[in-house]
């Protein structure tokens, strides 16, 4: 009830004029120069965090999954992508501040801390990492050894194990993750708004300085119809997501 | 290393190595261990210098490099504007309403369809599940013309909870499912029923007390995210924790609070989650 209500009235104002009765209009407006551009930074900085993020986590997968099943290292790690991966919002923010904020950093004062996609993108890759550790590792673990074994018992080297083997076997997978990776950082509000509240890089800011603005609003509706553009991407990557899913179970056994 | 013969190294190896590495000759394997522990060092780095920058910053004194505790014991005396103590309660008191009624909502519901109604069980599912597709910037657009009726009837920030339970569905559902699961429900509640047992007490006084863990999982969980919410709140324009701490850090220069405020809840938080994997490894220890 309190759930599929608001989705219905998202839609609903999405198409009302601020007068009443129904309109398309708020949809043409998503297609001004502006709220390109919005759109253009979200898909941006997602990229840019989801890909990265993707690719190191990864790697930390693989450094996990090769280690001792029940050793301590796995279990501190996979424990703190628990922790870690909720761990986004206002207060990872302030660490980075404190960290490497532009004035007041205390490992090195970095220049780049408030330029657009770069220094927030570091921040959001900070959560990005340990979901995609939650996310890939058991399809790492469903690896076989019995592949590489094969595979070496045939002649061929590391290399054409990963490029003939291992690659193709974990693409959807990794591919699957990189969509899930990419939806939570299209969602995410609170660290961006953390990290700057003054300019609107992204479709969530926007959403929200339509919501609670105090310079009078132009078009009450915009909101929902921003919020209606980011279900259909979130929609769109998350049945990419299933597909992918469901494919990579194959050799997950 | 290189002292060491492939085969001492096979030896060795063969107990630290997980299944991944077990295929893999010995040059490979050392090549792979320095892979590891590099990777290992580089991320652990690069998760905790944030954390202890933050924690150093907030233990610093008046002057640069110097040390004090001055801003811990300010977080219960800090007056503003705006003041910090009145949100700390507030949140604390919604994080303790949304896990009462989430328990209250979510446990007997599930127990019930799992028993009786088996085909609403995906249905169930689905629907909770939902709140982690649709992103909470986008429930909150909808929430809006919600709250703007409730604030009519009641203005305080505890109404918030509504929308809080929806945002904790997801993860207390997985919580209460992992756990139903790993104990025969029909079989219990059968044997209960044949001994006379009224449905209410089979579902309170046999099943309830069974995943006691999985209900504890699913109230930290809950707690945790009250906790760090800052989207919704904001956005409807109620003062919890993490919007104070904003609107502190946009008001005040007075950086030392800030942060350590924002080190005391990312403490808790990590207590909570620590509780819950130390339960969840000794419920798992527990069982054959």
């Amino acid at each position: 009830m309190f759930l599929l209500l608001p989705t219905g009235i998202v839609l609903w104002n999405a198409f009302r004029r601020p007068t009443g009765g129904f309109t398309l209009s708020n949809i043409s407006a998503l297609n001004t120069s502006t709220v390109r551009s919005l759109f253009v930074g979200s898909l941006e900085l997602c990229l840019i965090c989801s890909v990265s993020g993707a690719v190191l986590g990864a790697l930390l997968a693989y450094a996990i999954a090769s280690g001792n099943p029940d050793g301590a290292i796995r279990r501190l790690y996979i424990a703190g992508s628990g922790v870690l991966a909720q761990f986004g919002g206002v207060t990872l923010a302030f660490a980075f501040l404190a960290a490497i904020g532009p004035t007041s950093g205390i490992l090195f004062h970095a220049k780049w801390y408030y330029n657009f996609p770069w220094g927030i993108g570091l921040i959001y890759i900070y959560f990005q990492i340990p979901l995609m550790v939650l996310v890939f590792l058991p399809a790492i673990d469903g690896v076989k050894v019995q592949w590489r074994e094969a595979s070496e018992n045939l002649g061929g080297s590391a290399w054409q194990y990963w490029r003939y083997v291992g690659a193709p076997l974990l693409a959807p997978a990794f591919l699957g993750a990189a969509l899930l990776l990419f939806a939570n950082a299209l969602s995410a509000y609170a660290t961006i708004v953390a990290w700057e509240d003054q300019i609107a890089y992204v479709v969530p800011q926007q959403i929200s300085v339509s919501m609670i603005s105090e310079v009078g609003l132009i078009n009450v509706n915009q909101a929902d119809s921003l919020a209606l553009g980011l279900i259909v991407m979130v929609v769109i990557l998350m049945t990419g997501y299933f597909l992918l899913q469901r494919r990579a179970a194959r050799w997950q056994r | 290393m290189a002292a060491v013969s492939p085969l001492s190294a096979e030896l060795s190896g063969a107990e630290t190595q997980g299944p991944q590495a077990r295929g893999l000759r010995a040059g490979q394997r050392r090549r792979l261990n320095v892979f590891r522990y590099l990777v290992f060092t580089i991320f652990g780095l690069f998760f905790l210098l944030p954390l202890l920058a933050m924690v150093r910053f907030s233990l610093q004194g008046k002057k640069l490099g110097t040390w004090s505790l001055a801003a811990w014991k300010q977080i219960a005396s800090y007056k503003g504007p705006p003041p910090l103590l009145p949100a700390i309660e507030v949140t604390l008191e919604l994080a303790a309403i949304t896990s009462v009624v989430m328990l209250i909502l979510v446990v007997p519901t599930m127990i019930w369809v799992r028993l009786r109604v088996q085909w609403f069980s995906r249905v169930l599912e689905f629907l909770c599940l939902l709140p982690l597709t649709i992103p909470a910037i986008v429930l909150v657009v909808g929430w809006a013309p919600i709250y703007n009726k409730i604030e009519r009837v009641n203005v305080s920030a505890l109404m918030l909870f509504w929308a809080y339970v929806i945002l904790a569905l997801p993860y207390a559902y997985r919580a209460l499912a992992a756990g139903l699961n790993t104990i025969d429900a029909p079989t219990l509640s059968e044997a209960a029923r044949s001994l006379g047992a009224s449905w209410f007490t089979v579902m309170f006084r046999i099943i309830a007390p069974n995943m006691w863990q999985a209900i504890l999982n699913a109230l930290l969980l809950t707690v945790a995210l009250v906790l760090g919410e800052f989207t919704v709140a904001y956005l409807l324009t109620y003062v919890n924790l993490q919007v104070e701490l904003f609107s502190i850090s946009r008001n005040t220069t007075n950086a030392g609070v800030l942060f350590s405020a924002s080190a005391a809840t990312l403490l808790f938080g990590f207590a909570l989650l620590l509780i819950l994997s130390y339960v969840g490894r000794r419920l798992r220890r527990g069982r054959p």
